[in-house]
């Protein structure tokens, strides 16, 4: 697969990888994604009392791509609004990275990582 | 050491250069045409035809007379296949046996074979990757024509146990094919023991050059085609088109190499892909894909769970090798071989096929350990599957969203 220069520097260095603690205030996790597909993302999203996402981490299992949209992700939706963040089109993602037409479901995902990471901290925070 | 390293011999090999001084001839001044019977340009072109055909047909203990000039392994594979249960379909009957864990070339003939009308089983394999014979002889009927099986499996380099589905298939009158491109070289053939039909080679699987190959068609008892290339009656009418002399004489002297020196080479291998093995076994979590034992010395086909194969492609670019990931393969879909042998998709995913061949160092396999050891961390540092793992989640028990 040949990739974008961006990709590859997403995927060789990958921004903002890491874990929150679940049950800390404040945070929101998205998993998506399958082994048997071939990617799971965890996108975990970091909310300050004003409701503007201060920090977000992840981790991904998958190629390059969903390694790459997943990191660029974490970057996107650093001091925005929940509502700002769930915004993000997987097209933007998409066309960010220059992903070839195979690996589109990759920014899929990782737009659904974000809807499923602002879903869980909306229900933990009685929105 | 050069980079990147090449570890995929198993998808094709470079000509050996003692081969590619033997071609360059034949194009150039020696370029006659080997059907030409009326000059001694002709002559001579006809000359090392028949002396390549001397060369490949002593590897596997033939009769030159029984080895048919193609393209390569998927044309004597289609050939094979075509040839033979077209031409015995009347009297035998229509019905063909295959194993899910063939090449390409050989499962999407016998589905073509379906569309004009046969009927095929494809045999699951053992989770070794080995063919039951009992699970072979059960799927046997009365109106069953061909059977194909290859020798070598080209993802997990497992050997089919050729002799024994020979003894078989001739008790029962089935004409039997053998898809042997990855096995020349590799493994022993002597088709004067082993009861097969027809068994298809290629040259570039073995130091020859691409786009020649060969079919081995039995004379005693003598086993008859239907022609699937029509012209000027070459190759006794099995096969018409001009014979590409130079291929042909690459993989004769390719051919003869392998037969002088795969003793030794294999020994050298071996201890090359047992060191690998050993170096990469200590990784946690690691599974290796197909039986030990029943395997040519070239492969290894390692899972490394929780890292999918494609990134760990990426991370290891030094590195020249093919995975079963789909990401890797444009139908998205995981290796299909890997699949057969009941690994889950997960560990489909994770696979990394490692081959090593004639131009393998020592050198080079250290550097790939020590690569690989930190690039699986790297890698599984990043995976939420690796960190669920760790702590304590049965992965099977989570109820993922596919998409």
């Amino acid at each position: 697969m040949s990739y974008s220069v961006k990709v590859i520097d997403h995927y060789e260095n990958p921004r903002n990888v890491g874990s929150f603690g679940k049950e800390e205030d404040g945070v929101g996790t998205g998993m998506v994604g399958a082994p048997a597909c071939g990617d799971v993302m965890k996108l975990q999203i970091k909310v300050n009392k004003s409701g503007v996402i201060e920090d977000a981490k992840f981790k991904t299992y998958g190629c390059g791509s969903a390694i790459a949209s997943s990191s660029l992700v974490t970057e996107w939706v650093k001091g925005k609004t929940v509502d700002q963040a769930l915004s993000i089109k997987n097209t933007e993602i998409a066309e960010e990275l220059a992903l070839p037409p195979v690996k589109i479901h990759c920014s899929i995902l990782a737009e659904d990582a974000i809807k499923a990471a602002v879903a869980d901290y909306k229900k933990k925070h009685g929105e | 050491m050069k980079l990147p390293i090449y570890l995929d011999y198993s998808a094709t090999t470079p000509v050996d250069p003692r081969v590619a001084e033997k071609m360059i001839p034949y194009l150039v001044e020696k370029f006659g045409n080997p059907a030409s019977r009326s000059h001694s340009f002709g002559w001579e072109a006809d000359a090392a035809v028949e002396q390549a055909r001397e060369q490949v047909a002593a590897l596997v203990n033939a009769d030159p007379k029984e080895i048919i000039w193609t393209s390569g392994a998927t044309e004597s594979n289609n050939l094979a296949i075509k040839g033979a249960a077209h031409f015995y379909a009347g009297t035998k009957g229509k019905h063909i046996i295959t194993v899910k864990t063939e090449h390409k070339a050989v499962l999407d003939t016998v589905r073509e074979m379906e569309r004009q009308g046969f009927e095929a089983t494809y045999l699951d394999v053992q989770e070794n990757g080995l063919l039951d014979l009992e699970a072979f002889k059960a799927a046997i009927r009365p109106d069953t024509v061909l059977a194909s099986v290859m020798f070598v499996n080209n993802e997990v380099g497992v050997i089919q146990p050729i002799a024994e589905l020979g003894e078989i298939c001739r008790e029962k009158g089935i004409v039997f094919h053998v898809d042997a491109a990855q096995a020349t070289g590799k493994v022993d053939i002597d088709l004067q023991q082993l009861k097969v039909d027809l068994m298809s080679f290629s040259a570039h699987k073995t130091y020859g050059p691409k786009g020649i190959g060969a079919l081995y068609v039995r004379r005693k008892p003598r086993i008859r085609l239907e022609a699937q290339m029509h012209g000027g009656g070459h190759e006794r009418g099995f096969r018409s088109g001009t014979l590409a002399t130079h291929q042909i004489v690459g993989m004769g002297e390719a051919f003869r190499l392998a037969k002088e020196e795969m003793a030794e080479e294999n020994k050298r291998i071996g201890a090359l892909r047992d060191k690998l093995l050993k170096g990469l076994q200590d990784i946690e979590a690691t599974y290796v894909n197909g039986d030990l034992t029943h395997r040519v010395a070239h492969n290894l086909n390692i899972s490394f769970a929780y890292v999918e194969g494609e990134s760990m492609i990426m991370a290891i670019k030094d590195l020249a090798v093919s995975s079963g990931s789909a990401c890797t393969s444009a139908s998205l879909e995981p290796s299909y071989v890997l699949r057969a042998l009941g690994r889950d998709d997960e560990l489909a995913h994770s696979s990394i096929r490692f081959s090593i061949g004639r131009f393998t160092t020592e050198e080079e396999i250290d550097y790939a350990i020590k690569l690989l050891h930190a690039k699986v961390g790297k890698l599984r540092e990043l995976s939420p599957l690796w960190e669920m793992v760790q702590e304590g989640v049965d992965l099977s028990t989570v109820q993922w969203a596919a998409h």
